[in-house]
Formats: C-alpha cells, structure tokens, sequence
C-alpha cells in the first residue's frame, strides 16, 4: 500500500522512511529521491535569467492524485515493492526547499533504485503539476516542459 | 436541458483566459475536444491568445488525459493546461 500526498507542508524524509519500514524485516534495499527547488532556471532560459528566488507549484486537485496513483501501480507492476511513498509539495516554495519525496522499497537493491528513478521519471511527465518560476527581479515565467523529461520518462516504456 | 460541462483551466491558460473554471453547454456541432478547442478560441481576446497554439495544449476528459478527438459528453469535466512541468 503505496502513501501518496500532495500538500503545501514541508516533508520529514526521516520519518518517511521510519514509517514505510515500521516492523518490517523483508526489506533490503530503499531508493529514496528529493527534488528541491535550484536558484538557476532549465537549460533553455539560463544565460539569459536572473537567479530564481521561488516557484509556485500549480495542481490539479483530483486527477494529480489520480495519475499518481496510477504511476505507482505502474511502478508495483514492473518492479516487487514492499512499499512506496509519493509526496508532491504545491504553493510557493522558496529556493533550497524540497519539492517532491519518492521513496521504493523492495528486498534489493536495483529493483528499489529503479522504481524510484522510474517514479520520478513518470511523475515529471504523465502528473498534472506546473511550475512557475519567480526571479529576483520580481518578474516570474512559467516553466516549458523538457524534451529531456520526456525521453527520461519514454526509456521505461519498454520494460 | 443538457447538463453543462465544467471547464478548468490551468497555469499559463487561466492566466490568459482570466477565470479558472466555467460551465458551458454544449452547442450543436461539438463532439470533440477540438470541436471544443475551436469553439472556446473563438470567445474572445483572452481565449484566442491561450488556444492561438494547439500543439502547446493538453486536456484531461473527467480527470484522464484526453487527446483532440477525444468525444465530450454533457456533464463532462474538461481541463486544459499546458504539458505538465512537476517533478
């Protein structure tokens, strides 16, 4: 049983990773992944950009959890997972805060650190979420979404 | 009379649109999200700018991603947004 949030609140990896594994013993790997909000915006905007200060994250209150949900299915059906736990942060968060929490867990290690590169992979692209970016100098941009993401998030499409 | 869609729109689109959620009923001629995209560009300034480029567009039909053939039905959610951007 996978944990999903989304919520404006920061998150506490430690006790995370202590509640997935509270009282288990067939756990042997956790593969654990956080995204924080970085001061310099993507590659596209970044020789011409002043540094980043904050970033809103914008939802879709309903389907987000849904999608979630359905990528963490994806991912029990690919890889044999003890446990899971997807936490997406929205609102305002200033640069240095975390973003989002993925944490796998499975009896070794590559099937953990694989779930979770993948977790984050599909977040990126198939979870309604959007960022806006907000500069120093007070002017903001939302931000375009990456071909990259999308060949990182397609590279799974095989397994 | 046919139960209205609900509309919603996210970041840079209800930025441009002005609102972030609307009901409309459906007129004769709309079967599909494009029908729907055609219909709604042509409400307006802010409309026309936030459905000027199609391909920059993506839409969810009752909360799944849906693509410009997918059909609408009366009571139906449809959202539009800009490809997504968490992670």
């Amino acid at each position: 049983m996978a944990r999903i949030s989304v919520q404006t609140e920061d998150f506490d990896i430690g006790a995370e990773i202590a509640a997935l594994t509270a009282g288990r013993t067939d756990i042997g790997g956790i593969g654990c992944f956080i995204g924080t909000v970085r001061d310099q915006p993507g590659p596209r905007d970044a020789a011409a950009s002043p540094p980043v200060v904050a970033m809103t994250l914008e939802h879709y209150p309903g389907m987000t959890e849904r999608a979630i949900e359905r990528i963490v299915t994806s991912a029990e059906a690919r890889w044999p997972l003890l446990g899971c736990t997807v936490i997406h942060r929205v609102g305002t968060l200033r640069a240095g805060e975390n973003i989002v929490l993925v944490i796998a867990a499975s009896s070794h290690r590559q099937a953990a650190l694989d779930a979770t590169a993948f977790l984050i992979d599909w977040l990126k692209t198939k979870a309604p979420f959007w960022k806006r970016e907000e500069f120093v100098d007070g002017q903001g941009t939302w931000v375009e979404a990456q071909e990259a993401d999308d060949d990182a998030a397609a590279r799974w499409q095989s397994l | 009379m046919n139960k209205p869609l609900t509309i919603l729109y996210f970041a840079w689109l209800r930025e441009r649109v002005g609102r972030s959620q609307e009901e409309l009923h459906l007129s004769p001629g709309i079967h599909t999200v494009a029908d729907l995209v055609t219909y709604l560009a042509d409400r307006g300034a802010g409309y026309a700018t936030a459905f000027q480029n199609r391909r920059t567009i993506r839409c969810a039909v009752n909360q799944e991603f849906a693509d410009p053939d997918a059909a609408v039905h009366p009571g139906d959610e449809i959202a539009f947004f800009p490809p997504v951007t968490g992670g």
